[in-house]
Parts: structure tokens; C-alpha cells; sequence
């Protein structure tokens, strides 16, 4: 079943909090080679049958209403990905 | 809705019919937890509470409306995002950009609500030092003209309860510039800014004044012995009290 895949970051201009909280755990570990950490989602929207272009726009809707809040985030990607 | 419990003395007064004939909807979804101090709150102010499912169609004949605190839906997604298209939500935006105006307050979580709904710019993150946090925190009134704050004086301090964890308010400059500009800042953190939020903003309100959010807690502080020892304890009622005067005054 093909899936539609929707990432969402937080906006350049707005400090992640938690990507922070990560960057700092990072070199605890040993892990020294990373300066920064952003942290975002990932959604699966799984289709039953084809994946037509009304249904992307259907899901790049989506994205823009539910999935992403515009104030805080971005949608970065919306692509379909066969299973 | 069935009659609460009543502790303490405060409730006692005299209930003033008029006052009583006020309603004030107090809506519930799928984890709200302060619902019942909401509505006690609104029964110590002197109103008559009604109680609001998120899936109800109709808001009934309510003068205003309190969104409270808590998890709805788990803040799955992100805090606010999924209560926002409940069907009483829509009916809610709908009544408060209508001519009439109907009193929207949204506390922690109902702010959350809120932004999510665009009833009110911005929207909150994460605190910036990660951690929950529970205290008494000092507000200043910074407007007095809302629905929610007539009662209060400009300046005016009063400490009421803070729990949250994505409590950070941000908007973009712009927004924030014009929020200012505009007077809407209604409520700003005094003496330490507990989550990182743009320019100490605890709470605004909308260009109308009828729909205000804050993340602190001003239901936990309307009863003496339960709210916050620095102070009296009650200096959140002014929320209800404000209300409950605005509709009182519109009905005269």
C-alpha cells in the first residue's frame, strides 16, 4: 500500500527547545562531530489503492491545516513512497 | 449540571439574582483536567456555570464561554491542535467573530486552543529551559478594557498559579510590534520570566477584546485557603467578576 510521507520542522527563525536539549546530549555520548540539532516530525499517510493527484493535494492540504501549525513550523516535504 | 461540594465560607454570599442569571460555559474535551475548578470559579463569581461537551453542536444560550486547562487529546500533535476542529469549537469561533462577541477565555491549555483556532496570534513552544513548571507567579494587568479584566486596575499585580510545560509564547515581530501597539498585551510576567516567552507576555487578547488567552491559572485562585499564600489567595475571580459585569451591564 503506498504511503504519502509529510515532514514538518520548526521555522529557521524559532529556537527548538528540545533539537537544544539534544545537541547538548550529543558530545556526552562522545558524538562531537555536531554543532546543531533541529527536530521535527514525520507523518505515514497510508492510501488504500493509487495514489492520484487529488489525494496529494488532499494530503498537502492536510499538512498545511493539521499536520503543521504555519506559525511555528514548515512543511518541508510531501512525496509518496511505495511500500 | 448537578450541584458541586462547596468548601469554605465564600460561596455563601448572597447570590445576587441578576448575577445568577448570567451563564458561563465551561467546556470539557477528552483530557481537560480544570473543567470543575473552571466552573466552580463561576459559581464563586455568583454566575450560573454550564457545563460543554466538545462534541455538542449548539452552545446553547451561554453569555460566555471558558476554555480550560489541561492535556486535550493528550496534546497529541502539538497542545491545542486537535480540540480546535472539535464541532463546539466551531461554533465558538463563529460566535466570537460574530457582532455579538461573545466572551471567549482560554486559559493554559484553552490559550493553546486558542492560537491553534487563529481566535488569537502567536502560539506557544516548548519552555525554553525544557522543564515543567508549578508555581505562584506575579502578573501585571497591562488592560483593563478586555471582557476578562475590567475589574482589575492598570498596573495592578496579582499572583495566581502556573503549570505548564509548552508555555512559551512566540509570534513573529511584526505580530508582536502590533500586539503592543494595539494594547493587547493583556497580561505580562513580573520578576522572572518562567518559559522564555517573547517579551514577557502571559496573555492576549484578540483587536476586539472579547476572546483572551494566558497560560497561568487565575480558576485556581478565587477561594481563600486554596490559591496561591502570597496574597489573598482569590485575585483570579477578577476574570469572573469582569465577565459577569460586562454581560450584567449589556443586559441592563
Amino acid at each position: 500500500m503506498p504511503r504519502i510521507v509529510v515532514d514538518v520542522m520548526p521555522k529557521p527563525e524559532i529556537l527548538d527547545p528540545q533539537g537544544k536539549a539534544i545537541v547538548g546530549a550529543l558530545p556526552r555520548l562522545g558524538f562531537t562531530a555536531f554543532s546543531a540539532v533541529r527536530q521535527g516530525k514525520r507523518f505515514e499517510l497510508t492510501v488504500d489503492g493509487e495514489v492520484t493527484e487529488e489525494i496529494l493535494a488532499q494530503a498537502r492540504n492536510a499538512a498545511e491545516t493539521l499536520l503543521s501549525n504555519p506559525v511555528i513550523e514548515d512543511v518541508v516535504n510531501v512525496e509518496v513512497v511505495e511500500a | 449540571m448537578t450541584e458541586l461540594p462547596l468548601i469554605g465560607e465564600a460561596i455563601a454570599v448572597a447570590a445576587n439574582p441578576r448575577l445568577a442569571g448570567a451563564k458561563i460555559g465551561v467546556v470539557t474535551f477528552p483530557g481537560t483536567l480544570d473543567d470543575r475548578d473552571a466552573v466552580r470559579a463561576v459559581r464563586l463569581a455568583g454566575a450560573t456555570p454550564v457545563a460543554l461537551w466538545h462534541a455538542d453542536t449548539t452552545l446553547g444560550d451561554v453569555d460566555a464561554v471558558v476554555i480550560p486547562g489541561g492535556f486535550s487529546y493528550g496534546d497529541y500533535l502539538r497542545a491545542g491542535a486537535i480540540s480546535r476542529f472539535a464541532p463546539l469549537m466551531s461554533r465558538i469561533i463563529d460566535a466570537a467573530n460574530s457582532d455579538a462577541r461573545l466572551p471567549v477565555l482560554g486559559i493554559c491549555n484553552g490559550f493553546q486552543i486558542l492560537t491553534e483556532s487563529h481566535l488569537l496570534p502567536g502560539s506557544m513552544i516548548k519552555n525554553d529551559h525544557l522543564k515543567f513548571m508549578c508555581r505562584d507567579q506575579v502578573l501585571r494587568v497591562e488592560n483593563n478594557t478586555t471582557a476578562w479584566t475590567r475589574d482589575y486596575a492598570v498596573g495592578q499585580e496579582i499572583t495566581v498559579p502556573l503549570k505548564n510545560q509548552d508555555g512559551q509564547y512566540i509570534a513573529d515581530e511584526k505580530t508582536l510590534d502590533a500586539l503592543e501597539a494595539e494594547g493587547r498585551v493583556v497580561f505580562r510576567y513580573v520578576g522572572w520570566n518562567p518559559n522564555g516567552s517573547r517579551r514577557d507576555i502571559a496573555g492576549i487578547s484578540n483587536a476586539a477584546g472579547n476572546v483572551v488567552g494566558l497560560m497561568p491559572h487565575p480558576e485556581h485562585a478565587v477561594e481563600a485557603g486554596f490559591g496561591p499564600e502570597n496574597g489573598s489567595g482569590t485575585e483570579g475571580l477578577g476574570f469572573f467578576t469582569s465577565v459577569l459585569n460586562k454581560i450584567v451591564g449589556d443586559n441592563k
